[in-house]
């Protein structure tokens, strides 16, 4: 493989990996707080679906990822209320809340545009654009690194320098603030939580509406930056390919950037089968490429992560003791 | 906290989710310009209204009985199998495999053959999720998920390539035999007028419900149904009276991916006899939200998968004769599955209150 395969690669990687990244901090603040959420996945599809409207629409990308937000946070309540409220199991409500989107969406966009479920191609400033980080020329010409700042990380939209910021900053929420330390808290044993007199049912609402929010960047970011507009499950699968990574990175922000990055790598991989046949030397089928990331998803979870210790009153509800 | 009478708790807790569950989608259709009261009656009229509907209800209400009962077995493990599709997928493998294996001189040969292929491809693509989750604790439902896709990426494979036959364009396996053709309702004698003509419920039907009565003497019969119960129920008390937690949660998966995957003898075998992409058409995920509407019962899940025979049919002509798309019945499977399945706790809440003011007052009155 020339190295120049290697950039285009990364670059793809990193691409794909930031839908990835946003959905797995959302997924690690709801279950770092004790609630599972396996409806990352539809909160991503109703939030792209949202969103590619609104910016079609307004002609306002942001304007599209407020609106992305939004129902992305209406997602999350509706799982919040029977998850925290009333006891519900929380695997089926996430579940649930998935083939909800994904019908809904469908119905939205046809009853919408027309267009058997896709909503209309978005242009100019209805999409978050490339943009050009500084010094991209005076760097670009430096062997090695030139290329893998100008290519990988330079060119991408904003959305993808906000899902990396938001690392560091998830990482300080959760380590160095009184509420992060309250949210680990409430995710090993909401009993002591309660007794110290805070209120463990509106630290859970939080979370979920915090992974609401993010997962409507990752939704808008599908949308509205990588592609552009929204399509019939356009998510295929990666709300669940980034709890396959929370658990990967052991519920942990930095972890949750290598590990998204390597689940970026495995759909860049799919992607990208002409530079899989060049390094290999025979054909792949397509449909393998295609079950590629799926196949390598589940090796990782298999294999090599150790031990990987999920919060300990996760998927409980808590009952206050009277 | 008052107890319900039983008679609240398993028929009109489920009934006020169920209305709650259609009066939203109701709203649905609403909401996008559609006519609720019309499209109610081309649903009641497409499921229920004629031989012909019949015949399409029952077929669907087949294969979600497979389904549903894969999806109940699993869930007693306190296994959550969201792979029936994936499985029912590779039963569809299976059944092809066997059938286009030998030219069957009858039918009643067939069937047999067909069904330990179904169940064993079903079976098999359960294994592996179930072994990583029972020795490396990797989450079933993320793995199971990764294996529908898988599966479907597979089928594409296989059906574009080494079981396409020669010359043919179609991403599909050559047709079966005719000594492979499950005889449909409507050409089984005394039962003919039941059903109209190309109607495609079959007599898989009967097995369906065989294994409804199966999976119940399993569950509530059997020693392994009951240690897989225990352990369901709690994982440290079965530890603690010596049932395997790894044997339990591999045979109940195998049993329930080769349930999933014994649905193929109805839609592969007796439907479309051949095998085509997505045979399977979603009857696996429809699995969940019949498992949850039937309280993980097999007689609960017999009439879960009625209704949603029903509703599926009914579905589909709602995408034919009206605006209104056919993605209306994930909408509706979606909202069965949520009040059912999480938001059991807020119409059991309501109805334990209102239970509660209803005795107030008689206490009052006497």
């Amino acid at each position: 493989m020339s190295y120049l395969d290697l950039i285009a690669l990364l670059d793809s990687t990193f691409r794909l990996g930031t839908p990835l990244l946003l959905a797995c901090l959302a997924g690690l603040f709801s279950e770092r707080a004790g609630i599972f959420d396996i409806g990352l996945e539809g909160k991503m599809l109703a939030a792209a679906m949202a969103s590619a409207t609104v910016a079609y629409f307004t002609g306002s990308a942001w304007v599209g990822l407020g609106a992305g937000i939004v129902a992305s946070v209406l997602f999350a309540l509706i799982h919040g209320v029977a998850s925290i409220t009333f006891r519900g199991n929380q695997l089926i409500s996430g579940v649930a809340l998935n083939f909800l989107a994904s019908g809904l969406t469908v119905l939205a966009a046809q009853a919408i545009f027309h267009q058997g479920g896709r909503t209309e191609a978005l242009r100019g400033a209805a999409r978050f654009n490339a943009i050009e980080l500084p010094f991209t020329a005076q760097i670009a010409p430096v062997p090695v690194i030139g290329p893998l700042y100008s290519t990988v990380l330079s060119g991408d939209s904003i959305l993808s320098y906000i899902a990396l910021l938001l690392v560091p900053l998830t990482w300080w929420v959760l380590y160095r603030t009184r509420f992060g330390l309250r949210l680990r808290a409430v995710g090993e044993n909401p009993e002591s939580v309660d007794t110290a007199g805070i209120s463990v049912i509106r630290l859970r609402y939080c979370a979920v509406i915090i992974t609401g929010v993010l997962c409507g960047l990752a939704g808008a970011y599908l949308a509205t930056a990588l592609q552009a507009g929204f399509g019939k499950e356009m998510t295929s699968g990666r709300g669940y390919i980034a709890l396959a990574a929370l658990i990967f990175a052991k519920w942990k922000p930095w972890n949750a950037l290598g590990a998204t990055m390597l689940f970026g790598f495995f759909q860049a991989l799919s992607l990208r089968g002409d530079i899989v046949e060049r390094v290999l030397h025979f054909q792949i089928p397509g449909p393998f490429l295609d079950a590629l990331p799926y196949i390598l998803t589940v090796i990782a979870l298999a294999g090599f992560i150790g031990k990987s210790v999920a919060p300990k009153a996760g998927g409980q509800p808590y009952v206050k003791e009277r | 906290m008052n107890k319900l009478p039983k008679w609240a708790d398993l028929g009109l807790v489920p009934l006020i989710n169920v209305a709650l569950a259609f009066g939203i989608s109701m709203l649905v259709i609403l909401a996008i310009g559609g006519d609720p009261v019309e499209a109610i009656k081309v649903m009641v009229e497409g499921a229920v209204g004629s031989s012909y509907a019949w015949g399409y209800t029952l077929y669907f209400t087949t294969s979600f009985l497979f389904t549903g009962l894969s999806v109940t077995v699993a869930y007693h493990a306190s296994q959550f199998n969201i792979g029936s599709e994936g499985q029912a997928q590779l039963g569809g493998l299976g059944v092809a495999l066997v059938c286009l294996a030998v030219p069957w001189p009858h039918w009643a040969l067939a069937l047999p053959a067909a069904m330990i292929g179904a169940a064993l491809f079903g079976l098999l693509w359960a294994l592996i999720p179930a072994w990583l989750q029972a020795k490396r604790g990797s989450h079933i439902v993320i793995t199971t998920i990764m294996f529908n896709y898988i599966a479907s990426a597979l089928l594409v494979y296989l059906l574009g390539g080494v079981l396409k036959p020669e010359g043919s364009s179609d991403p599909a396996t050559a047709r079966f035999g005719p000594g492979a053709h499950l005889p449909a309702l409507n050409e089984v004698p005394g039962l003919g007028m039941l059903f109209a003509n190309n109607t495609p419920v079959n007599i898989s039907f009967f097995v369906a419900v065989l294994a409804c009565v199966a999976v119940w003497f399993l569950l509530f019969r059997s020693r392994l149904g009951y240690e897989i119960r225990a352990y369901g129920k709690s994982e440290s008390a079965a530890i603690y009276a010596g049932i395997s937690p790894t044997k339990v949660i591999v045979i109940a998966m195998l049993i329930s991916g080769g349930l999933a995957g014994m649905m193929a003898i109805n839609n592969v075998m007796g439907e479309s006899e051949r095998l085509v992409l997505n045979s399977a058409e979603g009857a696996g995920f429809i699995g969940i939200a019949v498992a949850l509407m039937g309280r993980n019962h097999p007689f609960g899940v017999f009439i879960a998968a009625l209704l949603f025979g029903m509703l599926y049919q009914g579905g589909g002509e709602l995408g034919l004769w009206t605006s209104i798309p056919i993605e209306l019945r994930i909408v509706l499977q979606g909202l069965v599955i949520l009040f059912t399945g999480a938001l059991n706790g807020m119409s059991e809440r309501a109805v334990i209150w209102v239970f509660a003011k209803l005795s107030a007052k008689q206490g009052a009155q006497a």
